[in-house]
Formats: structure tokens, C-alpha cells, sequence
């Protein structure tokens, strides 16, 4: 069993420690930083709700082990709001009713944040698309589609660039 | 809280990451067995989980540089081992000439996932229920392997063994490039998945490639079926039956209820057998027809 000294950076904050090789990074996150607005749904890779950004592209966090991630930007679902401002998708997840249980919430907003990040005026199709690798068993997807949907015109309005993690993009 | 808590957490191991492909085998040489490869690891961080499979040692290649590429020279398709789906999905190369590619990319699990899962490792894990190896049997592709005694080049169709998740690499191979033969005129392909929901595993699917001959014969076809039976499945009496004649509706049907009779699904959650085996049939004509249409210049 090795153990492995890691350094990131999460939401632009530096973070390192010493991890077991099979910590896998969603438990480094959530149980060792207490950043915990990451979720665990399935312990499968299925859900979608762990869903993080590793150098700009959406990652399901439990299929990755800590020490993959030395050296990589992250961000979380913790990185959105900036300076007491809501980001846009957390906005349109308020303003469009987007969550019930809110368990999905997180990795949805994420896998929300790469789509626009890659495309900032998608389709209905396309943000159904986009958001196809995170379960929710509440909303019936309407409404997270409408909050996606909201997030990319004010961000156009506003020609906010997304907050990005990393290079973004691909 | 201990990390990871009452969740899922794998078998304990060694983690060592190679930064070239030679250091990989040479790691693999000196652990044989007990060593496994992480690719993408996006199949096989949750079988660890499940402790389905417990390496001593994990050899993690995503930082070994230039196993990612998608080139096409001198008439063969050369994708570098480490290339994601994800990359698939966005080439304009893989789009406009091999759009059978992109049918597969697409439907593997879901668009999260594919931006680590690799090609390479979606080939090399042997999964009867992974996309890639009946669209690589259909293409009759080739892939490359490098080991310490250097590197070989094995047809696909002799790459799966007759024992479910096995390949005919050795312990101390690296699998590092799939190679395709580049599409000659007339030529064109399709690959059917049938689903459940996004991210799910195939209840069946049809891969078909075919080639006409300047007067309208079929010269080649590759039909590869996933997820029924206990290997990726080359349909060779279907293939054959379409060789040297039009490729028509009867001939297509022929063709389908031969790739259905090769077809060794077993009953579970996705659906009885003979349903398996009859959605084999419905999904070789569509994709069949989806190849003419291809290989003609429709879509």
C-alpha cells in the first residue's frame, strides 16, 4: 500500500496532502478537505452527482483516485459563487425551480458549467445532451434544462465569462 | 470519519505512474501478474471498488505523453491508446471519414465518463458489453502492442480469446494503438446500440461495415455484435453471405438472421434471449441499411 503526497489547487485555493493510492479523490474532497458540497450518489460512477471540473473537464470524482489528481486543477461546486454573487446556474437553478431534493444539484451544475464552458448557447437538445451522465430522480430534468437554459443568457447578456477552472474547455 | 467512510472504497495497492510507454512494460516485466494498467479507468476504478479485481499494483499511463492522437496516414487510421472518447466525439476527421466511429464513441457510456474513458482501454478491458470491439471486428482493425521482446501488430479478430474479459496480451504488454484500415471508395459503416437509459450497458448492438465493388458488389463486410454472449462476437457466416452480390433488402435480411443465429445472448435484466437475439436481427438490417446509405453518399 503506498502513500502519495498530492498538491492541487480547488476553487483557486492551493490544498496538498498525504493520501493512500486507493483514496479515491471524491473522499479526499469531502472527508479529508470538508469540502462537501460534492455528493455521493451511486459509489458507481453512474449518478453523476459527484460530478467536479479536473483542468476544466467534468469528472465523476469517484472514478478517480486522489493521487491522479496531483498537480491538476479543480473546481467545485463550492467555486461558483464569487465574492457573495451567485454564479448564473446557481441563479437559474433558484430563479427556474430546478431542484427538489437538491442531491443532484451540485453535479448538475457542474456538468452544466463544462457545457457552457464548451458551448454558451446550447440547445434544449444539447443541454439534454449534456447533462446525460447525471441522474435526477425528482424534477423530471424540466426545469434543470430551463435553469441551464437561464444561466446561458445571462451570461451572454452579460458577456460574463464562466468562471473557469484551469484551461477549460476540452 | 475514516475517508471514504462506509462507502466503497477498493483493496489497497501500489500506485506507480509511468511517463512513457517503456517504462509501463518495464514495470509490467517486473511485476508481472499482480500489476494492472490504469487507462481511463473508468471500468476499472468501480470493479476495484466491488473488489471484482484486486492488482497489487496499479501502472497509471494518462501522464505517459503522446498515446493521444487521431491521424490518418498513408491509408490507415492510426488512434493512439490513451484517446478519450471524448475526442472521438468532437473530430472532424473521425465525423466526416470513419462515421461509425462516432457512433460507437457516442453511445459509450455517458458524455462525463468519456472524457477519461479510453479507446484503447475499452478494447483491452475485453468487455463482451463494451462498444468498441464489435466496431473494431466490423472495420477489421488491427492493434498494436509493445512488451519487452518490442512491439507486434494482431488483427482484431484474433485479439479476444474464447474467455470473457481475456485478450491474447501478455502480462508485460502495453496495448498503444488502434490501427483502421482507411475507407476505400464505396465503403461505409454503422454502429446500433440498443439502451436502457444513457450510460447503460447494450441490451444488443450491431456493428456493420461494408465496401462495394465498381459494379455495385459487396467486396467486404464486418459485422461485430455487443453484449450477446460471453465475447465481443464477429458474425462471419453473415458476413459472407453478402460477399460478391448487390447489397439488397433480401440480402440484408439473409444476412440479419445469420448475425442473430451467431448471437449467444443469455436472459437477465435487460430483456429474455430471444428478444436479445431478435433485436440482433432488427439492429443488423438498420445498420446495414444505415452503411448503404453511407457508402452511397446518402446518410
Amino acid at each position: 500500500m503506498s502513500t502519495h503526497h498530492i498538491r492541487t489547487t480547488i476553487n483557486g485555493t492551493a490544498y496538498e496532502g498525504d493520501v493512500e493510492a486507493r483514496t479515491l479523490l471524491v473522499h479526499w474532497i469531502r472527508d479529508v478537505l470538508r469540502l462537501t458540497g460534492t455528493h455521493i450518489g451511486c459509489d458507481t460512477s453512474s449518478c453523476g452527482a459527484c460530478t467536479i471540473l479536473v483542468d476544466g473537464k467534468a469528472t465523476k470524482s469517484c472514478a478517480m483516485f486522489a493521487v491522479q489528481a496531483d498537480g491538476r486543477e479543480i473546481m467545485t461546486v463550492e467555486g461558483l459563487e464569487q465574492n457573495g454573487n451567485l454564479h448564473p446556474l446557481q441563479e437559474g437553478f433558484h430563479q427556474e425551480h430546478a431542484l427538489q431534493c437538491g442531491y443532484c444539484t451540485p453535479g448538475m451544475m457542474m456538468s452544466g458549467l463544462a457545457l457552457l464552458q464548451r458551448n454558451p448557447n446550447p440547445t434544449e437538445q444539447e443541454i439534454r445532451a449534456g447533462i446525460s451522465g447525471n441522474l435526477c430522480r425528482c424534477t423530471g430534468y424540466v426545469n434543470i434544462v430551463k435553469a441551464i437554459r437561464y444561466a446561458a443568457d445571462k451570461m451572454q447578456a452579460s458577456e460574463q465569462v464562466p468562471v473557469s477552472a484551469g484551461e477549460g474547455g476540452e | 470519519m475514516t475517508v471514504g467512510g462506509d462507502t466503497l472504497i477498493p483493496g489497497s495497492f501500489d500506485y506507480m505512474v509511468a511517463h512513457s510507454v517503456d517504462e509501463a512494460v518495464a514495470l509490467l516485466d517486473q511485476h508481472g501478474d499482480e500489476a494492472k494498467i490504469l487507462a481511463g479507468g473508468q471500468s476499472l476504478i468501480p470493479l476495484l471498488r466491488f473488489r471484482l479485481a484486486r492488482p497489487s499494483i496499479l501502472i497509471d499511463i494518462n501522464r505517459v505523453d503522446g498515446l493521444e492522437y487521431i491521424q490518418e496516414t498513408d491509408g490507415v487510421l492510426h488512434i493512439g491508446a490513451m484517446t478519450r472518447e471524448a475526442d472521438l466525439d468532437s473530430s472532424s476527421l473521425i465525423r466526416d471519414r470513419y462515421p461509425i466511429l462516432l457512433d460507437t464513441s457516442s453511445v459509450v457510456a455517458d458524455p462525463v465518463v468519456r472524457n477519461w474513458a479510453t479507446v484503447g482501454g475499452n478494447i483491452a478491458h475485453a468487455d463482451p458489453a463494451n462498444d468498441h470491439p464489435a466496431t473494431m471486428l466490423a472495420l477489421g482493425a488491427r492493434v498494436v502492442a509493445r512488451g519487452a521482446e518490442g512491439e507486434r501488430v494482431i488483427p482484431i479478430d484474433e485479439f479476444f480469446t474464447d474467455m470473457t474479459f481475456e485478450t491474447v496480451l501478455k502480462p508485460n504488454e502495453v496495448l498503444t494503438e488502434i490501427r483502421i484500415p482507411a475507407p476505400p471508395e464505396r465503403s461505409g459503416g454503422a454502429y446500433f446500440k440498443l439502451e436502457r437509459k444513457v450510460g447503460d450497458y447494450a441490451i444488443a448492438g450491431v456493428a456493420a461495415y461494408i465496401t462495394l465493388d465498381s459494379n455495385g458488389n459487396v467486396s467486404y463486410a464486418g459485422i461485430g455484435l455487443t453484449n450477446v454472449g460471453s465475447t465481443p462476437i464477429k458474425a462471419r457466416d453473415a458476413e459472407q453471405s453478402l460477399l460478391g452480390k448487390p447489397l439488397d433488402e433480401a440480402s440484408i435480411h439473409q444476412a440479419a438472421d445469420l448475425a442473430a443465429a451467431a448471437s449467444q445472448p443469455v436472459s437477465d435484466t435487460r430483456g429474455p434471449a430471444e428478444y436479445k437475439r431478435d433485436m440482433v436481427r432488427t439492429l443488423t438490417v438498420r445498420a446495414l441499411r444505415k452503411a448503404l446509405a453511407r457508402a452511397t453518399g446518402g446518410e
